[in-house]
């Protein structure tokens, strides 16, 4: 029995990753654009609650609602203004900007936050449980899959059901012809920037309550967020989840053996399914 | 009335030129043909009317403005629809995708245009709204009249628009341009590449497209097609006109001085 619980938490933890891992994949998938940056836009939106809860002395998932529209504003100018000068043919200067930005990110939250380790108190809620059968789940970590799925289902039903979601992909065939349709593509990038922004605020929530952050966490959840996205087939959002389990069920299996085992664990896994699926589980078309 | 034209119109890829002073016009209700061989300057002369290439703002008029600074996406929503050559659908779009794009962006609809007319409003900058004024892009054209038009798109339109044949994909090209309802239809070189019978459907639907009020330029290397459905013909050769007039009135050595460069 100890196994099933084993692979149910790293089944939730997955979910983790795959909140990690949806802003990526979303921008990617429209853009090209490779945001090294992107775990260190988590750790900010992190610190954003923070002192939210602080200040106003809101409940977390209160202040996450405040600094969703922050976080949404940010993105939106941030590709305006920054990225969008990155993008062409060439992907080099979004890897070197966006490594920057990482840098910056990192030193400005050091020189204001110093190093000390932070966390989001969510009180009770903290430690609640519930049993399924003879295994108990914590009701954070079922929150955090919850929301990883719904995410995943809003982002797939904006991208195939909305007029929005046809000017994304139509951009990403093909943006000069998409200009032909009246659809301006650095407006589009800026949108899709915007709105990976609101699911990195969700990230962001979940990051600052399940564990300790400090300034320096964001390139390692970078590399899981990667490794969900290019595990579940660049493109494909339900991809990134599957992609996002298999990396946590890696992980506290590899825990369950050898405790030093964990992270390990999980790049392990990525590796094997590199090499047996080199495009993923689940690639987008052609 | 003239609709469009271009007055001493160059346009460069970098160093090259590849326009040299065209001087064109389209008057209402007509439909002209751009012949001429590749490389003359043709679809450039497309790039630079729909704004993919950006010239100076008083080389192209439309209605009487000065249009040739402006971006695509702001010379579409005033009423300048395209057929790219190559069809260019998007290949993550079904075949109802593809022609529901063409209709969605309509002046007004955009948000991302409020903002920046407002912006516009407060620095002095020049407002997207003002400048697609007068073309509210709702007309004859919906997927219903398309349908009409194209009987097998119905059929097809759960498919990716690229599983289609080389003439279907035509037709949703130009459904694709007509769902904004234009004035102005730009066709690049709709006939390459496909066999006679289909030329033939797609040119059936021409008469159609010119009742729902589009004026109409066709580019085409098909002379005989193009002298065919044309008003007037300019022919083009190496970035200049070097022949127009109405197809009655022109011979065929003028246009095979024209095309080639040569006295015949």
């Amino acid at each position: 029995m100890i196994w099933v619980d084993t692979i149910l938490q790293g089944v939730l933890l997955g979910g983790l990753y795959a909140l990690f891992a949806a802003g990526l994949s979303l921008v990617f998938g429209i853009m090209r654009l490779v945001n090294l940056a992107h775990g260190d836009l988590i750790v900010f939106g992190a610190y954003l609650i923070l002192i939210v809860v602080s200040v106003l002395g809101l409940h977390p998932f209160l202040a996450a609602f405040i600094a969703a529209p922050v976080m949404f504003v940010f993105g939106w100018v941030l590709q305006k203004a920054v990225l969008n000068r990155t993008l062409g043919d060439d992907i080099l200067p979004p890897l070197l900007v966006t490594f920057g930005l990482s840098i910056v990110i990192q030193n400005g939250l050091l020189e204001a936050f110093s190093a000390d380790s932070q966390r989001i108190s969510m009180g009770p809620l903290e430690t609640a449980s519930v049993s399924i059968g003879p295994i108990s789940a914590g009701v954070l970590p079922l929150l955090t899959f919850g929301s990883a799925v719904l995410v995943i289902v809003a982002l797939n039903r904006l991208f195939y059901r909305t007029a929005i979601g046809r000017a994304f992909r139509a951009t990403s065939d093909d943006p000069t012809t998409a200009s032909l349709m009246g659809i301006r593509p650095d407006r589009v990038f800026a949108t899709a920037t915007a709105i990976a922004m609101l699911v990195v605020t969700i990230a962001a929530l979940y990051l600052g309550t399940r564990a300790n952050f400090d300034p320096n966490v964001g390139p390692a959840r970078l590399i899981y967020a990667f490794e969900a996205v290019i595990i579940g087939g660049l493109g494909s959002l339900w991809g990134t989840l599957a992609g996002g389990i298999i990396i946590g069920v890696a992980q506290t299996v590899g825990a369950a053996i050898n405790p030093e085992w964990q992270i390990l664990a999980g790049h392990v896994a990525f590796l094997v399914v590199l090499l047996v699926r080199p495009r993923g589980l689940f690639p987008r078309g052609n | 009335m003239v609709l469009l034209e271009t007055h001493g119109l160059t346009a460069r890829y970098g160093d090259f030129q590849a326009l040299f002073g065209v001087d064109a016009r389209l008057e209402a209700g007509e439909t002209v043909a751009i012949i001429g061989a590749n490389g003359a300057g043709k679809t450039t002369l497309m790039r630079s009317i729909t704004g993919v290439l950006r010239n100076a703002a008083e080389q192209i008029r439309h209605k009487g403005v000065e249009i040739g600074h402006l971006p695509a996406d702001t010379i579409m929503k005033r009423g300048i629809a395209m057929v790219p050559e190559g069809r260019k659908l998007f290949p993550s779009l079904s075949v109802e995708e593809n022609l529901i794009i063409g209709g969605q962006n309509k002046r007004g609809r955009d948000l991302g245009d409020r903002i920046d007319s407002m912006i516009a409003r407060l620095t002095g900058a020049p407002d997207p709204m003002e400048l697609s004024a007068g073309h509210d892009g709702v007309g004859y054209w919906t997927l219903e009249t398309i349908y009409d038009l194209f009987p097998i798109l119905k059929e097809r339109r759960h498919s990716p628009g690229t599983a289609l044949s080389g003439g279907q994909q035509q037709m949703v090209a130009i459904g694709r341009a007509l769902m904004s309802n234009p004035d102005v239809l730009l066709c690049d070189e709709i006939s390459l590449g496909l066999a006679p019978v289909v030329i033939r459907d797609i040119y059936a639907a021409l008469p159609k497209i010119r009742e729902s009020g589009a004026s109409v330029i066709v580019v085409e290397q098909d002379i005989g097609q193009a002298m065919a459905v044309a008003d007037r013909v300019y022919c083009m050769m190496e970035g200049r006109v070097t022949l127009q007039g109405r197809p009655s009135d022109i011979s065929r050595d003028d246009i095979h001085a024209a095309y080639f460069g040569e006295a015949a």
